[in-house]
């Protein structure tokens, strides 16, 4: 158990010292997840709802599809975009393989089904609730989807909070797009990889407990905004 | 959000040519093998206020929703014969058992229903404002719906239905949930949009609710209709014995 109280240690001595390293990690950490997230968002939100509302052949399949993949395996989806973005892919004319780009394109992939999944979720509970009364009131199909994003939208910030604790905390997508460059795609998971690979462990124990903590600290100012939003709107 | 006098507000409109009658024939509705109306012939014309009463699973409800034009029958018609009939789907509201408010203020509720009816902000405003003002909810304009009493929801309800100024409003056992207090305002609140000439349909298995506001009882039991009746003579002697075991509040289904 030692290194756990080394693990603190250097957690407190990295956060103490404020290590230029340490805190140019955490930016980018966040940069990628918090930019991964907003696209998720803007993509799954809308199709969440749509799933949602809609009635078309094949939906059923769609839905099941979407959910199972919530589990898609980082890796699997690294080396899919690995493959896309590499020069000989058909996107290498972008150029953006193992740049922080390319790990937001893995980490999109990676969460916008879970925001998706569980907008649908949310979203068909709502219509199921609403939908005579929306009906009744003569609101087209459109008007309904945007009315039911804003009716949710206190629950919907618990799906896409998924979706960034999804992609803060995982390493093989970024790991393999990203390719783990020191000041340039380095992030606190695969810091803490490299670390443990280096045999470092306090140190990437340290990285752990500060990343937990930034997860922490992103969920509890989100559920404060939220919340003293909420209590204005009495929802 | 000022509000506007009551000298400035524009007259609600009386709207076109009248929708009604509403005619149902051999309307019929099955689900799951099982035959949930069966045959029903009714003639609903403007003036009264009719009640469907009947227990529990008589199709009370289901009727209702078919005559709004929510569910769609298994056979049968259900038409609008008057001479705007075809400004039909927004010549009529409906209020459900629950109020089914949306997340934001009272005011902003009422409004909503009138922006979905594409009406100018101007007119919008004013006419919530009248809405609130006649339900009495005038005070709770900018609370959050959501933070009413379940009486207080019900009003709101029935303004954002009384804002679209319906020539019919549907009501689905309006006060099933409320308690007794609360249950008289909304009645009085259902009478009120009466007295502007709207025609009411209401169903309820209150018979004292159905006492204080029918003029005309339709009465429903197995997805049967039994019995069509101006009120007062329904309830001072109901022809058929189904609707007498009824009033006298022996169960039946």
């Amino acid at each position: 158990m030692r290194e756990m109280s080394q693990a603190f240690a250097s957690a407190v001595d990295l956060v103490a010292r404020a290590d230029p390293e340490l805190i140019e990690i955490v930016q980018l950490s966040l940069q990628v997840s918090v930019s991964a997230v907003s696209i998720a968002a803007l993509i799954g939100i809308p199709a969440g709802a749509a799933l949602a509302v809609f009635r078309f052949p094949g939906r059923r399949g769609l839905v099941v599809t979407v959910n199972a993949m919530m589990g898609l395996p980082p890796v699997v989806v690294g080396l899919c975009v690995y493959l896309l973005l590499s020069r000989s892919g058909p996107l290498g004319g972008w150029g953006i393989l193992f740049t922080a780009p390319a790990m937001i394109v893995a980490q999109t992939i990676l969460i916008a089904p879970i925001v998706t999944a569980l907008s649908r979720a949310v979203i068909e509970d709502l219509w199921l609730e609403l939908s005579e009364q929306l009906r009744s009131l003569g609101v087209g199909t459109a008007r309904a989807v945007l009315t039911l994003i804003r009716e949710a939208r206190y629950r919907l910030l618990t799906a896409v909070l998924a979706g960034f604790g999804r992609a803060i905390a995982e390493v093989g997508a970024v790991l393999i797009v990203g390719g783990n460059i020191a000041h340039h795609t380095r992030v606190m998971t695969t810091a803490i990889a490299l670390e443990t690979s280096k045999g470092n462990l306090a140190l990437a124990l340290g990285l752990g407990v500060i990343l937990i903590a930034v997860s922490l600290l992103v969920n509890a100012l989100v559920y404060l905004t939220s919340g003293i939003a909420r209590r204005y709107s009495g929802a | 959000m000022a509000r506007p006098a009551i000298e400035d507000q524009i007259a609600i409109p009386a709207g076109g040519p009248s929708i009604q009658p509403l005619v149902l024939r051999d309307l019929c509705f099955s689900a799951g093998g099982r035959v949930l109306l069966d045959r029903i012939n009714l003639v609903l014309a403007a003036g009264v206020r009719t009640v469907m009463l009947g227990p529990n699973g008589a199709g009370k409800s289901l009727l209702l929703r078919i005559c709004h034009g929510l569910i769609s029958p298994s056979s049968g018609t259900v038409e609008w014969m008057g001479p705007g009939a075809r400004e039909a789907r927004v010549r009529q509201a409906m209020v459900f058992q629950r109020p089914m408010l949306l997340r934001r203020s009272v005011f902003a509720n009422v409004d909503y229903a009138l922006a979905v009816r594409r009406l100018p902000k101007a007119l919008r405003t004013s006419r919530a404002w009248t809405a609130l003002e006649v339900t009495g909810l005038a005070g709770l304009a900018e609370r959050p719906a959501g933070v009413l009493s379940g009486g207080e929801q019900q009003r709101v309800a029935l303004a954002r239905a009384w804002a679209l100024n319906p020539e019919v409003l549907f009501l689905d056992e309006p006060t099933a949930n409320l308690d007794p207090a609360a249950t008289r305002a909304v009645e009085e609140a259902i009478a009120g949009i009466a007295l502007g000439g709207t025609k009411i349909v209401m169903t309820t298995h209150d018979l004292g609710q159905a006492r204080r506001l029918a003029e005309e009882i339709v009465f429903l039991h197995g997805g049967r209709l039994v019995e069509r009746r101006p009120a007062a003579e329904f309830f001072a002697e109901p022809e058929h014995d189904a609707a007498r075991a009824f009033l006298h509040g022996e169960l039946l289904w």
